[in-house]
């Protein structure tokens, strides 16, 4: 049953990435099965779900770390598990990740961790690339951070920064892993702020994993929910569409907080 | 008044939407003015010179004109900011209405005045001052290690008792990775040892007529000092460091702090199982190496000299005092001891971060390696004066 039809775009407006009956596993685990929706270019897309629902696989498939076990993904129209290594290399220049706890590498400073990417994939020279890596950081405020390591800074710092590095190469699509995880409701709350500036300002699209209900309903427009037990996509639509309106049980739940799981009335 | 500044830096021939930006300035107003594309692919300056804004008159506010302005991309960004930065140090006002919305956007974001950049604290230490320190370390490591061997030999008698922390399995896990699996290095090492000592040995002996002695050649040297050291020196690295690695990547994910606030004793649930397998298995690993390393001498006797197979080893064993394999046993222990004691206290005083567990990494194995050479030269010593 699904709240909504699934999220595919109007015919005319080609979504930026389509997921078509994809299943992830693990050996013969199957964790989700036949999952399809579509992200809207521009829109920040939630992927929602209790735990152990396999938001995180799911995540991980998208951005080309596990491959799924059957099922396409589509970016701009261009079947990404179709295509070579070399290739998905390329595509993934369209990707930032921030990953759950900033992922930064300890052994450089916040500004080479910036750096790094442009490094590797632009031929910008040196000067341009510090002024880069101050904006980024700029933008995320940590620009005064910059000559520190990741050691020296807290964690919301941290997720601040892997968010500067994810920006680096001005990437088309960002994903999330719960972003929030771990955070104060006032960092949490500044780190949403950021998050919709730069979805505005950079005109990125966001795909986001996450149970952090205040934060989802303040950025998500679009998302799919993940059933632990059906093991599948069981309802689509935004994330405060989904508590004002779906009248399944599990999502209802999940998107009101509710200890138990009543049946619908 | 009108600048005009060219800003493309790359070689390439002008293209029509070349990044450009220009100042003018009348009696009541200033403008900023933008156009071409400004992408990074088209390498526009992004630094700003702040004397180019001292012609604009006091109390003027510099109108950004963005109407010419095509594609953009964090180069514009940057280049603006830099523009802010500039106009607030003189106290000009910058207006950014013109601009498109989502660049609106980003600019909100950035702070026109950066805070001072964080520095990395590197402390510098006076000569001294560092040698005190070194001393003080030096005398405060020998203190810990005592500890740490004495409770662990508290924890051995607790098991002894059956009140131990220490989870079997672990011991169990422990003495396979320092046993049974470390079979082929040592076995493949001293081997090839062996094989190099008679090489060597028969080349020279040969000279005199004496290659017979190749066999307590080999097997003296072998039994009471090189397999002992070279197994010691493989199982520091093998093993020494893998302990180190553990126990710091414990470290980083808190799970030493999770012990400690539970009360369960490090000595017990870490540092027992590391010392009672190798200091099990090294003395074994030690006959075995002894073995293979005489074997491997024998292998290359037979191909270089005229010699029975069991004329060899009747040779070897004449020539080999059993007191030999005592020594060499006794130094394995005690190696092993130091190699996992020594090697737990590096993992449990490393960093948190990832680069602190290969520092650790190393650090055991540097720190083990060292002690070892320096016991095998006091056995030499007690070894000499009791005269074995």
């Amino acid at each position: 049953m699904m709240c909504a039809a699934p999220s595919h775009s109007s015919p005319t407006v080609q979504p930026l990435i389509s997921i078509r009956n994809m299943t992830l596993s693990f050996g013969s685990e199957i964790i989700q099965e036949n999952i399809s929706f579509d992200v809207r270019r521009g829109s920040i897309f939630a992927v929602m779900g209790g735990s152990g629902c396999g938001k995180s696989t799911l995540l991980k498939n998208m951005i080309g770390l596990l491959h799924p076990s059957s099922g396409q993904m589509f970016i701009d129209g261009e079947d990404y598990w179709a295509q070579d290594e070399s290739r998905r290399s390329m595509i993934n220049h369209r990707f930032g990740v921030l990953f759950q706890g900033g992922a930064l590498w300890t052994s450089m400073t916040i500004g080479e961790n910036v750096a790094l990417p442009l490094e590797m994939f632009t031929d910008l020279p040196p000067k341009i690339i510090h002024e880069l890596v101050r904006l980024k950081l700029g933008l995320v405020g940590m620009e005064h951070a910059i000559n520190l390591f990741p050691s020296e800074i807290s964690g919301g710092m941290c997720k601040r920064a892997g968010l500067a590095r994810a920006i680096a190469l001005d990437p088309d699509i960002l994903f999330f892993d719960e972003p929030s995880a771990g955070l104060d409701p006032i960092t949490s709350s500044r780190l949403d702020d950021l998050i919709l500036a730069l979805r505005d300002g950079l005109g990125v699209t966001i795909v986001i994993v996450s149970h952090e209900l205040q934060s989802l309903f303040t950025i998500a427009d679009d998302g799919v929910f993940l059933d632990a037990q059906k093991h599948t996509a069981i309802a689509h639509g935004s994330p405060t569409d989904l508590r004002n309106t779906c009248p399944i049980p599990e999502v209802k739940a999940f998107m009101n907080r509710l200890s138990s799981v009543s049946p619908t009335k | 008044m009108s600048y005009h500044v060219p800003v493309l830096l790359s070689a390439k021939p002008p293209i029509s939407n070349t990044p450009q930006w220009s100042i003018d300035t009348d009696s009541n107003h200033s403008f900023l003015r933008l156009q071409g594309d400004w992408i990074l692919a088209h390498n526009p300056t992004i630094s700003f010179d702040p004397t180019t804004l001292s012609s604009i008159p006091h109390g003027q506010t510099l109108k950004i004109d963005a109407s010419h302005l095509k594609t953009w991309d964090s180069a514009l960004i940057a280049f603006l900011w830099n523009v802010e930065q500039a106009a607030t140090k003189i106290g000009l006002q910058l207006d950014i209405g013109d601009l498109p919305p989502p660049a609106v956007r980003l600019m909100a974001l950035l702070p026109a005045t950066p805070p001072p950049h964080a520095r990395h604290i590197v402390k510098r230490v006076h000569f001294f001052e560092k040698v005190g320190e070194l001393t003080l370390l030096c005398l405060n490591e020998t203190g810990i290690f005592a500890q740490m061997i004495f409770d662990a030999t508290v924890g051995a008698l607790h098991v002894i008792s059956g009140r131990s922390f220490m989870r079997k399995k672990d011991l169990f896990t422990d003495i396979w990775n320092a046993g049974p699996s470390a079979l082929l290095i040592v076995g493949v090492v001293n081997f090839l040892l062996g094989s190099i000592l008679a090489f060597v040995g028969l080349i020279e002996l040969r000279k005199f007529s004496a290659e017979i002695y190749v066999t307590s050649l080999v097997g003296i040297a072998c039994a009471r000092e090189i397999s002992a050291i070279m197994t010691a020196i493989i199982m520091a690295g093998r093993t020494g460091g893998a302990y180190a690695a553990r126990i710091s990547t414990m470290q980083g994910n808190e799970e030493i702090d999770a012990l400690t606030v539970f009360g369960i004793p490090l000595a017990s649930y870490i540092l027992l199982p590391s010392i009672i397998s190798l200091s099990l298995m090294m003395p074994f690993l030690y006959i075995y190496g002894t073995l293979i390393g005489i074997f491997g001498g024998f292998v290359v006797s037979m191909t270089m000299m005229n010699i029975s197979p069991i004329g060899y080893w009747i040779s070897t064993f004449d020539g080999v005092a059993l007191r030999e394999f005592v020594f060499g046993f006794v130094k394995s222990y005690f190696f092993a001891v130091f190699i996992a004691t020594a090697s737990c206290r590096v993992g449990l005083q490393a960093g948190r971060s990832a680069a602190d567990v290969g520092i650790a990494a190393t650090r055991a194995v540097v720190i083990s390696i060292v002690g070892i050479i320096a016991m095998d030269a006091v056995f030499a010593v007690i070894a000499n004066a009791l005269r074995i």
